[in-house]
């Protein structure tokens, strides 16, 4: 741990051979893809994602349903197309609900005394004894599923570690010259709090918070698996995947495709967030040496 | 010995806060939730309103919070975990029967991920090769991809095309194979990396550079002097890998239709059996805290530095 050396070079070698800049474009146009399937589904997709057809069911993929059909003869791509709108809002709106209510509860923890402090740190650890998606697993059990639910058990999971991020950025920052010189100037804390801590802790959260979008997207889909996302009839990957289960041995369309869409974004999302967390980490060199 | 027993104590309060804790989160969710328990339990469509109210009698549900917290907690430090709502026996008898199935598939999953893992970081660590960069395409793949499809994946190709492995797995030494492989793979990516970063560290540190003057081989460095140097950053990380395998198995048990405590948790959540998730939600933080103190402790067994700096 002494030794003087840093890793960085190695790292910064490394980065450059896994993350090359034609896949990092490619991750962003597939993630452009996605935010469209979310915003505007028709275009992408012509027909409706709930219009059954019990002649053609568990079709195979083919000219006329490009992905084939599922167990009601509901075209797959469609189901595909409109199921990002769930399957993002759960992964993505958890991770920025905890994001925003993990670095208000951070930077109050590392400004407000050691009263404050303590509580919101053993709360933390508390919830940092459960594995993630048990506890999201016990929000569920008490709030009931559905897909909002389903969203902010997963923001509960997921906010112990963006309040920790957001102290220990906190407590650096409470020293910092900037701070003191507004101290002096008589600013109120919660000004100060708002205005000069919380923007100076954003970076290292908002890179965590990319890293944790692709995993809160998993955790989303695995939730919806089994059972405790949206309602039935509604197009979402995790719970299409649930119910291919029950025509593996006659359908392979309807339990391959919804989780390629699953694996797909998230390996955009995790080229991505890599490539923004070394561009963050390679500023962040600059003012350390 | 002395220190190791002071330093054991110290680490008890935080770990008797943490199990008060995950009691106190269930019994708030237990009181939180929507529509009275005792309906819930007595299971039938209509109750008449006297039978709600003995039932409610009955578990203490007419009590003032308090006296209920103080009562939950008291039976809980007994070991009484109460009774099903949906099987109606012992919710200690039902975890019981599902602990050792779930430690089989994670302790399984577990030594093939480092049997994976190992030589994957130990041939790839700072290199810049094909074998390198396909080594790290597949780790993104299994990272980024939900277990469950890659169980029902492994489900379709070998059970139901090949029909090698049962479709529903079991409690046999065939049906653990394809559940392990799903568990494992979704660790061995984030196992494989976290060895390869200790790796290349150790590798640039002088140790490395003096066993190469000696005359050692690339191989032998790597193994005798880089190996054990991974070992810390596997005892950081293995809090994470321990969730990933217990979370892991409440999926990997439902896509086999395998007995096990994952099973019974995802069973008792979407039944809504409160006593049973309560039961597990705290033998899981217990076994955690346990864990975690373990690996604590290994740190200063396996960290010699460790050792001399606690002394």
């Amino acid at each position: 741990m002494t030794s003087i050396p840093e890793t960085l070079p190695a790292a910064r070698g490394r980065a450059a051979a896994w993350a090359p800049r034609p896949g990092v474009v490619a991750a962003w146009i597939l993630l452009a893809l996605v935010a469209l399937a979310v915003a505007w589904p028709s275009l992408l997709a012509a027909r409706d994602p709930n219009a059954a057809d019990p002649a053609t069911a568990l079709a195979g993929p083919g000219a006329g349903h490009l992905f084939g059909t599922d167990e009601l003869g509901r075209d797959v791509l469609s189901r595909v197309v409109y199921g990002a709108r769930p399957s993002l809002f759960i992964g993505a709106g958890s991770t920025l609900t905890a994001l925003v209510a993990g670095s208000l509860l951070g930077v109050l923890a590392a400004t407000s005394g050691r009263a404050v402090d303590g509580v919101v740190m053993r709360v933390a650890d508390v919830l940092l004894a459960f594995p993630g998606l048990l506890l999201a697993l016990l929000v569920i059990a008490a709030i009931g599923p559905g897909t909002t639910d389903a969203m902010i058990a997963l923001a509960c999971a997921s906010v112990p570690g963006f309040i920790r991020i957001a102290r220990s950025q906190g407590l650096v920052i409470r020293r910092a010259d900037y701070v003191r010189a507004a101290v002096v100037l008589g600013r109120g804390r919660a000004a100060i709090q708002l205005r000069h801590v919380l923007p100076n802790a954003l970076p290292p959260l908002l890179a965590f918070a990319m890293i944790n979008i692709g995993a809160a997207i998993i955790s989303g889909a695995t939730l919806s698996f089994l059972g405790l996302g949206p309602p039935a009839p509604t197009p979402e990957w995790g719970a299409m995947l649930s119910t291919s289960r029950g025509y593996l041995s006659v359908a392979w369309a309807p339990a391959v495709f919804p989780g390629l869409a699953i694996t797909v974004t998230v390996i955009a999302v995790n080229v991505a967030g890599r490539d923004l967390r070394r561009r963050f980490e390679g500023r962040q060199a600059v003012p350390r040496a | 010995m002395r220190p190791a027993g002071r330093w054991l104590l110290g680490r008890l309060p935080r770990a008797v806060i943490v199990l008060v804790g995950a009691a106190t989160v269930t019994f708030v969710a237990f009181h939180l939730l929507p529509g009275d328990p005792a309906r819930v339990s007595l299971g039938t469509p209509n109750p008449t309103a006297q039978l709600v109210a003995t039932t409610r009698h009955q578990m203490g549900l007419d009590r003032p919070l308090a006296q209920q917290y103080l009562v939950f907690v008291g039976r809980l430090a007994r070991g009484d975990l109460g009774m099903s709502y949906q099987l109606h026996e012992p919710v200690a008898r039902v975890i019981g029967r599902g602990l050792w199935p779930t430690v089989e598939l994670a302790l399984a999953a577990f030594a093939l991920a480092v049997v994976v893992a190992v030589p994957l970081a130990v041939a790839t660590a700072g290199r810049r090769r094909a074998s390198a960069a396909l080594s790290w395409t597949v780790e993104l793949v299994l990272i980024s991809s939900p277990s469950f499809w890659i169980g029902i994946l492994l489900l379709t190709l070998f059970s139901f095309d090949l029909r090698l492995f049962p479709v529903i797995s079991g409690t046999s030494a065939r049906g653990l194979v394809l559940p392990a492989v799903t568990l494992a793979a979704s660790i061995v990516g984030v196992l494989t990396q976290i060895l390869r970063e200790g790796l290349e560290r150790a590798l640039d540190e002088p140790f490395t550079t003096s066993a190469r003057a000696r005359g050692s081989g690339e191989t032998g460095v790597r193994l005798r002097h880089g190996l054990r140097h991974t070992l810390i950053p596997l005892l950081t990380t293995s809090g994470w890998i321990l969730g990933a395998l217990f979370t892991g198995s409440v999926v990997v048990e439902t896509v086999f239709s395998r007995q096990g405590l994952g099973r019974v948790a995802a069973a008792a959540i979407t039944g809504r059996d409160l006593p049973t998730v309560t039961g597990v939600v705290v033998v899981s933080a217990l076994a955690f805290t346990v864990l975690n103190i373990a690996l604590d402790a290994a740190y200063h067994l396996v960290d010699p530095r460790l050792r001399e700096a606690a002394a």
